[in-house]
């Protein structure tokens, strides 16, 4: 009879922070496959596959070693998430240095730039708009509501003072601290926010 | 009409896709070898073999 798997990632993940480092192999094990096929379906290479997933785990384990994970519980969304900004990452560097492979074929798409947004674009486009909400939300709630009603509801700051009860000087006073704010954050956290 | 030459389609390939055991054997002895040393205000990594 097929044993069945009892042990939580997150109690593994426990036992790998007291030392174990067969909960690491376990986990590593349990979520391989699904990680790795995730990697190959955008990119499509073994190698750049096996490099990011390299990477990943990495991540992962200099992140649990340093006491830094506190994502009890969701241990798999975590180490996807990872997985999904280091594809990101190989993409924009492969943006910014195209490169032709040396398989003896001439492939005019390798040299021609497609300025459509094509689905690595995309991916990065969604993870900034995803980065950005996040950010949003650690605001203060009246920065934030500001912030909201202008870039997203596209008010007017007379509508906005309005809806807010406060003067338009108090409103811009406020999207002002609210991109201060915002540009702090992102220069605290080394957060990248550009296409390429 | 053109030919379709693929027997298989991309999807149903990727779902049988594992790393490769030196990648995972790897990760393994890096695990073991990396060390984090809490300093007063950071903290140090020490890969020991």
């Amino acid at each position: 009879m097929k044993k069945i798997e009892t042990t939580t990632d997150a109690t593994l993940v426990r036992q790998y922070l007291e030392g174990s480092e067969d909960a690491l192999s376990k986990l590593i094990n349990r979520h391989k496959q699904r990680i790795y096929n995730f990697i190959y379906s955008k990119v499509f290479d073994r190698d750049i596959t096996e490099d990011i997933f390299q990477d990943t785990f990495i991540k992962v384990i200099r992140t649990l070693k340093r006491g830094k994970y506190n994502e009890e519980g969701k241990f798999l969304p975590w180490v996807m998430r990872i997985a999904h900004n280091l594809v990101i990452d190989h993409f924009r560097k492969n943006n910014r240095m195209p490169k032709f492979d040396n398989s003896g074929d001439f492939n005019i798409f390798s040299v021609l730039p497609d300025e459509d947004l094509n689905a690595e674009r995309l991916m990065v486009k969604d993870q900034i708009e995803s980065d950005v909400r996040e950010l949003i939300r650690e605001l203060p709630e009246d920065q934030r509501e500001v912030l909201v009603m202008r870039i997203y509801k596209d008010m007017s700051f007379k509508e906005i003072a309005e809806q807010t009860n406060v003067s338009i000087n108090t409103a811009l006073g406020r999207m002002r601290y609210a991109l201060i704010n915002l540009r702090k954050v992102i220069d605290k956290h080394d957060i990248v926010l550009t296409k390429y | 009409m053109a030919k379709l030459y693929i027997n298989q389609s991309p999807n149903e390939k990727v779902e049988n896709l594992k790393p490769k055991e030196e990648t995972i054997s790897f990760l393994l002895n890096y695990s073991k070898a990396l060390h984090v040393l809490d300093g007063k205000q950071m903290q140090y990594e020490n890969l020991l073999n």
